[in-house]
């Protein structure tokens, strides 16, 4: 017995929705990141599943492999952009509170 | 001995997920989030991309992770304090997570071509070296692209952590 595609879709699917769930519910914008982070990589592993799934003259998609590395990378860049922004931020208003931050409401 | 394997990392990973969501200190939420990495990493090498995942471990779990914890020990972040709880957001969050999860699983459903087993690879496949062959041959163009944006997003930073912006 294999695991199928459609198990690692719905793994995929549960880490992403837990994420987004992070990003609606949760106050902090370190937590909120960081559940950015994991819906990031939820749609990496539906990525992979696809590439071992369907096979392209007998090998894996390896497109779509060097797609995920390529998405780690930039992933890695925005992380530290946006790190700088949040103890910029921090510095400006000593706060990390999403509730305190409500210059740019309406 | 796959499907044992995939069974213990997802539910491990959905734990630790789930963790990260949860828990009211920073500190716990970084390190769940490390284990979650780390086990999504080991489904990555359950799916033969042992690549990734070692790529997936060095990357996130590694580097990205400790620049989390960073942040959070420089800031000083304590537990989140229990303040009241926004009735709507919290209902309209949840109401969001719920239909995105029925709408997921109806279409995995409705496909009887995502429930055929594991297409069976030749033996040893050469996972780097094919990855390379292709990032180099068919991504040149992304590739450097890539390298400029690394540049530009470290300059940004050292722009964006200067003392006094100008």
């Amino acid at each position: 017995m294999t695991p199928t595609l459609a198990n690692y879709l719905i793994a995929s699917g549960l880490l992403f929705a837990i994420g987004l769930g992070g990003v609606m519910l949760r106050r902090s914008i370190i937590i909120i990141f960081m559940s950015l982070e994991m819906m990031l990589s939820a749609a990496n592993l539906s990525l992979v599943a696809f590439s071992r799934y369907g096979l392209v003259a007998g090998h894996q998609n390896f497109d779509a492999q060097v797609l995920v590395f390529f998405i780690i990378t930039v992933a890695a860049a925005e992380v530290a952009v946006g790190l700088a922004i949040i103890v910029s931020l921090y510095r400006a208003r000593q706060t990390t509170h999403v509730e305190d931050l409500d210059t740019l409401k309406f | 001995m796959l499907l044992t394997a995939f069974w213990f990392f997802a539910s491990l990973m959905i734990l630790f997920a789930l963790s990260v969501v949860l828990l009211r200190n920073p500190v716990s939420c970084a390190m769940s989030l490390v284990m979650c990495f780390i086990s999504l990493a080991a489904l990555f090498v359950t799916l033969d991309a042992t690549f990734i995942g070692i790529i997936q471990v060095l990357v996130y779990a590694g580097a990205v992770m400790v620049l989390f914890l960073f942040i959070i020990m420089l800031l000083d972040l304590r537990a989140e304090k229990t303040r009241r709880l926004n009735f709507g957001a919290t209902l309209g969050g949840s109401l969001v997570v719920a239909a995105f999860l029925a709408i997921l699983v109806q279409v995995i459903n409705a496909d009887p071509a995502l429930s055929k087993p594991l297409p069976t690879l030749p033996a040893q496949a050469p996972d780097v070296k094919m990855i390379g062959f292709t990032l180099f041959h068919s991504f040149g163009l992304p590739f450097e692209v890539v390298g400029v944006l690394l540049l530009s997003a470290t300059a940004g930073v050292i722009v964006l952590s200067r003392k006094s912006l100008r």
